[in-house]
């Protein structure tokens, strides 16, 4: 690696994060377009988790993420404490790989 | 500041600390994997601290541990984070009123901070939870990182401690309140569809993005 490709990353990856930012505080957005940047932000937000949940290098994970995702969703669902949510996800995941589910 | 200060709860503050946990854990493994693969330590400090976007991180070691192409590398890195911008779309009114925060809240934009932030609507709550959940995110990942080098090749594989389980867990119990509008639903199930069909057929990062087809099902506003 070298310092040039480092610092065209960082810059790069700072440019598309400021942009964004400055944009909707400069440019007096009507409410139809709010509204679709909201739901874009969502929309992402979901596609990133559900391919995060089920995807590892472009093919499928195996049972013990999604498995443990599944029981997060459900805590989460059911109200329980974000904490725990994470927490037993996680040992979901682990328990899993533990007894042997890929 | 001292606003800010005053409207952090026991409960951000407490679900904050767990997700930079986590990302803490992820850390340590990208800071030891990047010192394995042979990237000075300077190098690995200044890819934590400047980029501070976890994917894209791992890609570039990935690409430079297979001796493969920079160039590949940078567009791979950028392909992943370009979902910021319009999430920078999305917050730039939450991050802040003035330039100086906005340059800076730009920074600590990141998947977990804006749907820490999402999760508490847009008033003073969504900044309060924005500015803490990516400070705490920035100093965790970044510490992780260091100890990560440190460490080098005594770090266990974070899959084992069932990590890759808690950020889309994470995720999805911060976005279930926004999840309440039918319209959010509906681009919500669009979305994730619309990127695992389109998964084995994109490259990393763009699955994501042509998530945001699902907003072709947003309907009309009631």
């Amino acid at each position: 690696m070298s310092w040039t490709a480092l610092l065209a990353l960082a810059a790069g990856t700072y440019l598309l994060r400021v942009t964004g930012v400055l944009l909707r505080g400069r440019v007096a957005m009507p409410d139809r377009v709010q509204r679709y940047l909201d739901l874009g932000a969502t929309a992402l937000l979901v596609a990133l988790a559900a391919t995060a949940a089920l995807i590892q290098d472009g093919g499928f994970a195996g049972w013990a993420r999604p498995a443990g995702v599944l029981v997060g969703v459900v805590l989460a669902w059911r109200r329980v404490p974000f904490v725990l949510v994470v927490a037993l996800a996680a040992a979901g995941t682990a328990g899993l790989r533990w007894a042997g589910v890929p | 500041m001292r606003s800010l200060y005053r409207t952090i709860g026991r409960s951000e503050l407490r679900d904050a600390l767990a997700l930079a946990a986590a990302l803490a854990i992820v850390g340590v493994s990208f800071g030891a994997l990047s010192t394995a693969a042979g990237v000075p330590p300077l190098m690995t400090l200044a890819l934590s601290l400047l980029v501070f976007a976890g994917g894209s991180q791992f890609l570039v070691v990935a690409v430079a541990a297979a001796g493969g192409s920079p160039v590949a590398a940078v567009v791979g890195g950028l392909l992943l984070n370009a979902r910021m911008l319009p999430y920078g779309l999305a917050m730039g009114g939450v991050i802040g009123d003035r330039m100086p925060a906005r340059l800076l809240g730009a920074h600590i934009l990141i998947d977990e901070s804006t749907a820490f932030a999402r999760a508490r609507g847009d008033g003073p709550r969504a900044r309060t939870a924005f500015w803490l959940s990516g400070t705490l995110a920035f100093v965790f990942w970044n510490c992780g990182a260091a100890l990560g080098m440190l460490a080098g090749g005594a770090v266990p594989d974070p899959n084992v401690l069932g990590v890759d389980a808690a950020f889309p867990a994470a995720l999805f119990a911060l976005l279930l309140p926004s999840l309440g509008k039918a319209d959010a639903r509906r681009v919500a199930l669009g979305a994730a569809a619309v990127a695992l069909v389109a998964t084995p057929f994109l490259p990393a990062g763009l699955p994501v993005l042509v998530g945001l087809l699902g907003l072709a099902v947003a309907g009309r506003p009631r």
